[in-house]
Parts: C-alpha cells; structure tokens; sequence
C-alpha cells in the first residue's frame, strides 16, 4: 500500500482517477461532478440562520434550495479525501502563506488573506454567473461535450492567464 | 439507467460523500490543492492542472458517451448564453488567479491544512456566492443575451459523437507529447 502514502501521484494518473471517478457519478448517482453550487447552498444557509428568515422566497435559492443535496455531501468529502491524503503521506500541515505568494510578496498574512477573500468573492460571483466552476464546467462539462463549458473553461484560464501577469508582472509583464 | 438507485435519497448522499471523498484524494495526491501549483499553471509554468483535467476528459469523454451509447446514462449539459458564460468565465478568472485556488481545490487546500484557504477564499466564495444569488433577479437580460442553451458539440456541427471525440482525444494526446518534450 506504499502508493497510497506517496506525496504526490503523476497529473495523468490523477486525471485518468478522476475521469474513471466521474463514470461512477454518472452511473450510480446521476451526477455530473461540480462543486460550486455546493457553496450557493451553504450561503443560503447561513444567511438563514443569520436572519432567521427562510430564503426561499428568493428566486435563486428556488433554484438551488439552501439543503443538503449529493453535491454538498461531495464537498465536504474533497476535504476528508485531501485530509486523509495529506495525513498518510505526511503532507499535512498548517500554513498561512503558501510559498510562491512568500516569495513575491512576503511574509504578511494580512494581504494574502485580502486577496484570498476578495478573489473568492470575485471567483463566487463568476461561478454562479458562468453556472459551473472548474469541476462543473472544466472537467464534466466538457468531458460532456457542452458548447458552453468549453467556452467557460477555457475563459477561466484564458482570464485567469492574464490577471496572474499582472498580479505577479504588473502590468507591463 | 440505475434509476431506482438514483432515487434513493439517503443512499445518495453517502454516495456523494464517498465520491467525494476519492475526488479529494486525487486533488490532494495531484498536487492540485496548492496555491503554488494552480498559479504555476496560470503563470505559464507548471502544466500539472492542465494535464489533470484534459486526461480526466479523454478518459471520462469515451467513458460517459460509451455508456451513452448502451443508455445506462443520461447527459446534463449545462445551458449557456454570450450574456452568462462569457462574462461568468471572465468573472471567474479574475477570481481564480487572485485566489489561487478553485471552489474544488479550495475544499482539498482546506482538507490538507492551507489557512489562507479557509479564513480567506472559502469564506470569500461563501460571500459572493451570496451577492449573486441577491443580484440574480437583476441580472436576467444579460444571463440571457446570446442564448444558445444546452448544446453539445456534435449536436452544434450536427454529426456522429465519436467524429468529434476521436480528434479532441487524439489532439490532446498530442498537446502532452509537446509539453513532455518541451521539458513542461
């Protein structure tokens, strides 16, 4: 079982686990692997816990009810799967500031969180905006053949290419 | 199609968790949960989620269209509009590469101990998951400028699955040559 505590498998290999994982969503659940819309839920929740008022009156969470659904329960399993993962291979551990964002911009935690919040705002709009995230629209709707998850992916990357320039190049990169 | 299965709520939940919890592991073994790996790729210089995500659609596109083709499963593309995909997926990149990570791998950063993911993204993610869902009875002309639905490609050019699939796997195969033999 040596492989199981390896630190890191090959990108084919993973992509191959990943493709053969999404036959079994199809198969067995009828489900498309995604993960964003799993946030759309528990925001709904919390806001209804917060305000103590159901949601449901809001078109949107008509659409996606503020409950626990298989795409919930799949998320919170990418967090035990990349726990266990990092657990038996000695991977894990706590880190404020991953290392690339160290080097280029120090060791403050205060601007990595800034920009970890605000990009996750931005990138929470714009899942729910595209309808699919990286899973969603990357991997299952284009291994679907979807007109529009082939335009999303490759805008993610194609947008996502350019602001990286310029938040490690500035703009003149 | 296992439709009987598929109905069974309970069932599918712990489905979903197990599902889950394998995709995790590969994200987390993939070296895809950190930051210096996803804006390696988005800088140019570490092809390692592109040749998880095209492998996983070589292997899961002959897959899913086999099982297609014996009608044990059903397709759910999602629709698509100028006004909601193009201006989403933007959106979404600027996000991606301000973040560093994607609503997956943000969940497998957690799961492997990356603060920054937690007390940041993840409740950034949570927060504008929230204003769309308040902004969305506002946003309903753009969402639908240039709606062209739930389209697949061999329905676009109007042909057998396979004429497309074929090709897209063989290019993609050739696209890893290129990139092994350039040392990326």
């Amino acid at each position: 079982m040596g492989f199981l505590t390896l630190k890191v498998w090959s990108p084919y290999l993973v992509g191959v686990g990943i493709g053969v994982l999404s036959w079994f969503t199809f198969l067995l659940s009828n489900k498309p692997i995604g993960c964003s819309t799993a946030f759309t839920r528990t925001s709904g929740m919390i806001e209804q816990a917060l305000s103590g008022k159901a949601v449901a009156d809001q078109p949107y969470y008509q659409k996606f009810p503020a409950k626990i659904d298989w795409e919930w329960m799949f998320v919170l399993g990418i967090v035990i799967g990349s726990l266990v993962s990092a657990l038996i291979s000695g991977e894990f551990q706590l880190r404020l500031i991953p290392s690339l964002w160290m080097a280029q911009f120090g060791l403050a935690f205060f601007p990595r969180f800034v920009a970890a919040l605000l990009g996750g705002i931005i990138l929470g709009i714009g899942a729910r905006w595209a309808g699919g995230c990286t899973s969603g629209h990357g991997i299952s709707g284009t291994l679907q053949l979807a007109v529009s998850s082939w335009v999303a992916a490759i805008l993610f990357f194609v947008s996502g290419i350019i602001t990286a320039r310029v938040i490690f190049y500035g703009l003149g990169g | 199609m296992l439709k009987t299965l598929h109905s069974q709520k309970k069932i599918q939940l712990i489905f979903g968790l197990i599902m889950g919890i394998i995709f995790g592991f590969l994200l987390q073994k993939g070296g895809v949960a950190k930051y210096d790996v996803i804006m390696g790729q988005l800088l140019l210089k570490d092809f390692t989620v592109i040749k998880i995500m095209l492998s996983a659609v070589v292997v899961g596109t002959i897959g899913i269209y086999l099982m297609k083709g014996m009608a044990i499963v059903e397709l759910h593309p999602k629709p698509g509009s100028f006004g909601m995909t193009v201006i989403g997926g933007l959106i979404f990149g600027i996000g991606f590469a301000l973040l560093g990570y994607c609503p997956g791998t943000i969940s497998a950063a957690i799961g492997q101990g990356n603060l920054d993911a937690l007390l940041g993204g993840f409740i950034g993610i949570l927060i504008g998951s929230g204003i769309f869902a308040h902004l969305y009875p506002r946003l309903d002309k753009v969402l639908q400028k240039g709606w062209f639905g739930e389209i697949t490609l061999p329905e676009l050019f109007k042909v057998n699955p396979w004429i497309v699939i074929v090709p897209l796997c063989l290019l993609i195969i050739i696209f890893f040559y290129i990139l092994e033999s350039i040392g990326l």
